[in-house]
């Protein structure tokens, strides 16, 4: 097989997978109207944990700071439910049997990751920015560039723990300690005045862990 | 005998030797740090454990990647072992950073100091290590599932270390001065003597180790056999 | 077409295979046999590829896309219809008509006509069937069943036994069934664990 043909199989592969689960999130609409209303419900309890009597500066700080640490509860929240259909009904066992390539898995369902991601941050920061600052350039920059991040390793995190004994719980604690240079790059990019370098290492971050999560994902979901 | 059966007690002599050495030369040969005063020698303690500990961190992702690449399950022992080495060195990197940190400005922490911020990291995406583990039955995959974790782990090193650096420019963090790269040349000495004998000491209690679980499971085996 | 040598495999503690000598050629049908817990399943989760044998050697020459196969779950979404089921798996498998041979699939098991339905409306029976289309989608050269009559209804059941006869005249089928009455006949193996 040339490798002309292997790369249009494979392309296809992920197109139709991220087509099935956009598919069957558009059916059962479970996960992003939780995303949605989790991230303003957080952002709500937020403003009451940010005291009245703050510099202007300080504020701008500590209300973005609680912008991406929504965000990434969130984005977790998503990925908890990434593998419940194939978890559950082991459909996981169905796409794994087929000769497609596993990766294909897991970059399918990062790109949906990051589609229902999206779709939480269209309601999120407009809610943001009504509640708390208005949201800049170099902020929807970092968000994008986190998402990537967020949801490459968290992919290859949700099939570790959908596989594991204690399911849910396993994985904020496998991906929260992964999360933090996500965490300081997104601050840095809405607080500071060069939010440059901590947009590159957020490029540099995804490039990474997205090449990391790409060639390990097959190691996690076969034996 | 081999070699092979004595790495542990081998290692281990040379890391005392070593080890007597630079905490001797430590205490009595090596100048006194201009700034600080005495503590400062708990330097010659501190920083090799943590060179320690990533080399223990590193040795546990390159068995791990072994694992992954030959499919040999023999390798998850080992990348077990070296992880947890780590994790015991991290524990030290952090309590004798905390000591250093009180005895020089009456804190028990300082999210100023680097090193300590990313052990901190590291102590705690290990410790999931740990749970991973403990949540999947031992086998196949439980093997594959700690080995890319692992991997996941030492590449988290270098861009956690990033990130810290990064995060100063808007925590602004306060940073005590300290001197590192301004040594002596008998410092230095001393420095890499006492690196050289804490990597000894690891290797030495990473074999030992090993050879103690590779026993349990060859006994566990043997019962087996014969029930 | 499969050969194993002293195969085994390990939960934690617990051999559930253990010492297990295989060599089944081309076109056989082996039926496997066993009360619950004697490995059955475990067994043709290790011959499809699915788990790894933990001692021992196992060689199966066919490779993941001439593989079918049908455990406990009857592996469908739930929430997609059997077009859609077929759709899918059948791009996966690089089936050649894959639209075409999935109406001849759903049409030979009986569910063309609820094609367009949610499969999670189906019964336990229908869903059961389904699985079966997506296993024989790609016309596999080995077929692996595991229990395949424990979840079908009487009509399916009779289906699956003329199904049964003329899958294995052409292809290497492994079934695992409690109850091997039925298709006693049709084995040329059998294997008792």
């Amino acid at each position: 097989m040339t490798r002309a043909i292997a790369a249009r199989q494979y392309v296809s592969d992920v197109a139709v997978l991220a087509r099935k689960d956009a598919r069957l999130e558009l059916r059962s609409r479970d996960t992003v109207p939780a995303m949605l209303l989790f991230v303003v419900v957080a952002l709500v309890v937020f403003h009451f944990a940010v005291p009245a009597d703050l510099s202007e500066e300080t504020e701008r700080i500590v209300s973005f700071g609680l912008l991406w640490v929504a965000l990434l509860f969130t984005a977790i929240l998503g990925l908890t439910r990434a593998f419940v259909a194939e978890r559950e009904q082991r459909l996981i066992d169905a796409l794994v049997l087929a000769p497609c390539d596993r990766s294909a898995i897991w970059l399918a369902k990062t790109i949906a990751v990051v589609a229902f991601l999206l779709l939480a941050e269209l309601i999120a920061l407009p809610a943001f920015a009504l509640f708390f600052e208005p949201v800049d350039a170099p902020t929807i920059a970092a968000i994008l560039l986190a998402n990537i991040g967020i949801a490459a390793v968290g992919t290859v995190l949700s099939a570790v723990s959908a596989a594991s004994r204690t399911r849910e719980l396993l994985l904020p604690l496998l991906l929260l300690p992964l999360a933090i240079p996500i965490i300081v790059g997104g601050i840095g990019a809405s607080v500071t005045d060069e939010p440059a370098q901590f947009l590159a290492f957020l490029a540099l971050y995804d490039a990474v862990f997205a090449i990391i999560s790409w060639s390990t994902f097959e190691y996690v979901v076969t034996e | 005998m081999s070699l092979r059966n004595n790495l542990g007690p081998t290692f281990a002599l040379v890391a005392f030797t070593f080890l007597i050495a630079a905490f001797a030369l430590a205490f009595y040969w090596v100048p006194t740090d201009a700034d600080q005063g005495f503590s400062q020698r708990i330097f010659y303690v501190h920083v090799p454990l943590a060179l320690t500990a990533y080399a223990c961190f590193a040795w546990g992702a390159w068995k791990a990647l072994r694992l992954l690449w030959t499919n040999d399950n023999k390798y998850d022992l080992e990348s077990y072992t070296a992880v947890h080495m780590g994790v015991i060195f991290g524990i030290l990197v952090l309590v004798t950073g905390a000591i250093w940190a009180r005895i020089s400005w009456g804190v028990w922490w300082s999210w100023g100091e680097r090193q300590l911020v990313l052990f901190l990291i590291l102590f705690l995406f290990y410790c999931a290590y740990f749970m991973l583990r403990n949540s999947v039955d031992i086998g196949p995959r439980q093997a594959r599932m700690s080995a890319v974790y692992a991997l996941f782990g030492v590449v988290l090193i270098p861009i956690s270390f990033l990130a810290i650096r990064l995060s100063e420019n808007f925590i602004h963090p306060v940073v005590f001065t300290r001197d590192g790269p301004q040594m002596a040349a008998s410092m230095f000495f001393v420095f890499c003597l006492s690196t050289v004998g804490t990597i000894a000491l690891a290797t030495a209690l990473y074999h030992v180790e090993l050879s103690g679980k590779r026993l349990d499971l060859k006994l566990k085996q043997r019962r087996k056999a014969y029930s | 077409m499969i050969q194993a040598t002293a195969l085994g495999r390990r939960f934690g503690d617990r051999d559930v295979i253990r010492g297990l000598d295989l060599d089944i050629p081309h076109d056989a049908f082996l039926l496997v046999t066993g009360g619950n817990g004697s490995g059955k399943s475990t067994l043709l989760s290790i011959l499809a590829g699915l788990l790894a044998p933990t001692d021992g050697l196992l060689k199966v020459s066919a490779g993941r896309g001439e593989i079918g196969y049908v455990g406990h779950e009857p592996l469908v979404y739930r929430e997609l219809t059997p077009l859609e089921n077929l759709d899918l798996f059948g791009s996966l498998y690089r089936v050649a008509g894959r639209r075409e041979r999935a109406g001849v699939l759903l049409e030979r098991y009986s569910l063309w006509d609820v094609r367009d339905e949610h499969v999670s409306t189906f019964s336990r029976g229908m869903q059961q069937r389904l699985g079966l289309c997506r296993a024989l989608l790609h016309d596999p050269q080995l077929l692996i069943l595991d229990e395949p009559y424990a979840a079908l209804d009487a009509d399916g059941s009779s289906l699956l036994d003329d199904q049964l006869g003329e899958l294995a005249q052409t292809r290497t089928v492994v079934v695992s069934s409690h109850m091997p009455e039925r298709i006693e006949s049709l084995a040329t193996l059998q294997l008792a664990l």
